[in-house]
């Protein structure tokens, strides 16, 4: 695979780039919050719907068999993605948040327990927070928090003290959405390894930038969601290892997560079908497919230069811009940039920045810790995908200075 | 003046503005000149929920008609504020109450009123006739 790619034919692959807002041409820097699908995906989901709508696993019928077997290749395309030991290990969820919930209730409710302690991080955003909280509130467990440093980085020492025989579990961002900080979480498992503790990671920002081998981190869960992987919305994935995902009991009951229902017991399917419960969304993890096989044919290590670059040049011309502070500067980050106008509050700048064409987030970005920890009132957040280009970030430094000389 | 009058005049003022950029400046002025908050009244219980950027409003009833006061920590918004006060602040409950505030969409000022979780607009304005509701429920009693 080629390293330079023509940029404009990418670009052509997302129809919804071409547009204008406000009569302007449309810069979308708002990846970390949704990724815009390519054709491929769009044209999938289409041709699913109008050529072979069908319950999957239920009927012999034609229609039927065809859905069912596009739903299973792409568990075989997700393992093979993220480079799980079985097939049988991916369970398709909702989204990420779904993926942590059915974590927190079913291995939780089951292996953690009064004055257990689980920890997560101190950057991590509400999915990895409120499922955990919500866990503990049952059981009696405590929530205990890793520490982040100035720079948006993790505190490794805090986080080894942390660790001790109480600790029941570990659950945190594989990259942070709020400071692009890439967490080295192959140290954290290890560590947490060593007390023979399970850790999840949340990769909800990570499958649209990074590899993804979950045999090399050695995590036992991972979760990522399909539309911030530039597939459909409504879509999910949760990795589990095999014996954690065997020893724990059903989330959701229905469907087809039952092998046999009496009015006295029922008993329940094997992996992966026991997470999933009811009909599933068979169109979006059809289109999911799609968007891990562009992803794949585009290359990661391609789209990691890509981004690499262009969050350089972003950085760069936000610093020359003057009165700029970048929230987050780990040395290993994505390309997530959160950053302040000095004293102009991120409401009012994105308001402006907006009527530029430029989206970019403004707010706390889901992540109220995190907003808490460095004092802000919320920060603009650009967050770049391969399909952006160095003459849109020029774009939004222009609507910088505008907004300096509307507010200043 | 009646409600739909101030709100004609607002209408009127920002029609003298061809350009969106324009119409922003003049809400940046009009929020720097906000008549500020009593600072005992930028409390917690006044501080409205569902707004991207803080917003704090305070109602006082007096001789039947409320009056409000309000800050914002975002620039724009407190332009926004200030002209909702201007047409809604000073009225009775029933004037507030019975308030279209067609004004709104009629400056352009529709995409603040989206019904996101991030948005104040709605809140404030919800927040406004709440306090119409209950001050006219307590004249009642």
């Amino acid at each position: 695979m080629p390293l330079v790619q023509d940029i404009e034919k990418i670009r052509s692959d997302f129809p919804i780039l071409s547009q204008q807002v406000y009569g302007k041409p449309l810069v979308y820097f708002d990846n970390a919050a949704t990724t815009q699908k390519p054709t491929v995906v769009i044209d999938a989901i289409s041709e699913y719907y109008r050529e072979y709508n069908s319950n999957v696993h239920r009927g012999v019928h034609f229609l039927s068999n065809k859905a069912s077997k596009a739903f299973e290749d792409v568990r075989v395309q997700v393992q093979q993605f993220i480079n799980a030991k079985h097939v049988h290990e991916i369970i398709f969820t909702r989204g990420t948040t779904e993926a942590i919930n059915l974590v927190a209730s079913s291995y939780g409710r089951r292996f953690i327990g009064k004055d257990d302690e689980i920890i997560i991080s101190e950057i991590e955003h509400h999915s990895n927070i409120v499922p955990w909280q919500m866990l503990c509130e049952q059981v009696g467990a405590k929530l205990r928090i890793i520490p982040a440093l100035d720079d948006g980085t993790l505190d490794f020492e805090a986080y080894l003290k942390l660790l001790n025989q109480r600790t029941k579990f570990v659950s945190i961002t594989h990259i942070s959405n709020t400071l692009g900080t890439i967490v080295p979480v192959k140290d954290f498992i290890d560590a947490a390894h060593r007390w023979n503790i399970p850790v999840m990671l949340d990769g909800a920002q990570a499958s649209a930038h990074t590899e993804i081998d979950v045999e090399v981190l050695g995590c036992d869960f991972y979760s990522f969601s399909g539309h911030k992987t530039f597939g459909p919305m409504g879509i999910g994935i949760l990795y589990g290892r095999e014996e954690l995902l065997n020893a724990m009991p059903p989330y959701q009951g229905g469907g087809e997560m039952i092998q046999d229902v009496s009015f006295t017991k029922t008993t329940y399917n094997n992996l992966p079908f026991k997470f999933e419960a009811g009909t599933p969304n068979v169109g979006d993890v059809i289109g999911l497919g799609k968007a891990i096989a562009y992803i794949q044919q585009l290359g990661l290590p391609y789209i990691a230069e890509r981004e690499k670059n262009l969050l350089d040049y972003l950085t760069k011309r936000l610093l020359e811009t003057g009165n700029i502070t970048i929230i987050g500067n780990a040395p290993e980050k994505t390309s997530v940039v959160s950053f302040l106008i000095d004293k102009i509050h991120p409401y009012d700048a994105g308001t402006i920045i907006d009527r530029f064409g430029v989206a970019v987030r403004t707010g706390n970005h889901c992540t109220q810790p995190v907003m808490d920890r460095y004092k802000l009132p919320g920060t603009i957040r650009a967050s770049l995908a391969f399909y952006n280009t160095e003459e849109e970030i020029d774009i939004l430094i222009a609507a910088i200075e505008k907004v300096k000389e509307m507010f200043y | 003046m009646k409600i739909e009058e101030t709100e004609k005049e607002i209408i009127s003022e920002f029609e003298m503005f061809d350009d969106w950029l324009d119409r922003y400046n003049y809400l940046i002025e009009m929020g720097k000149s906000l008549h500020v908050i009593d600072a005992k009244n930028k409390s917690e219980t006044n501080l409205i929920h569902g707004c991207q950027s803080r917003v704090w409003l305070h109602a006082e009833f007096v001789d039947g008609h409320i009056h409000f006061t309000a800050d914002s920590d975002a620039v724009i918004t407190r332009g926004i504020i200030s002209l909702l006060i201007r047409v809604l602040s000073d009225r009775t409950p029933d004037e507030i109450i019975h308030a279209k505030l067609e004004f709104i969409d009629a400056i352009g000022l529709t995409q603040h009123l989206s019904p996101s979780r991030s948005n104040g607009l709605t809140s404030m304005i919800k927040q406004i006739k709440l306090y119409a509701l209950a001050f006219k429920a307590k004249e009642q009693v």
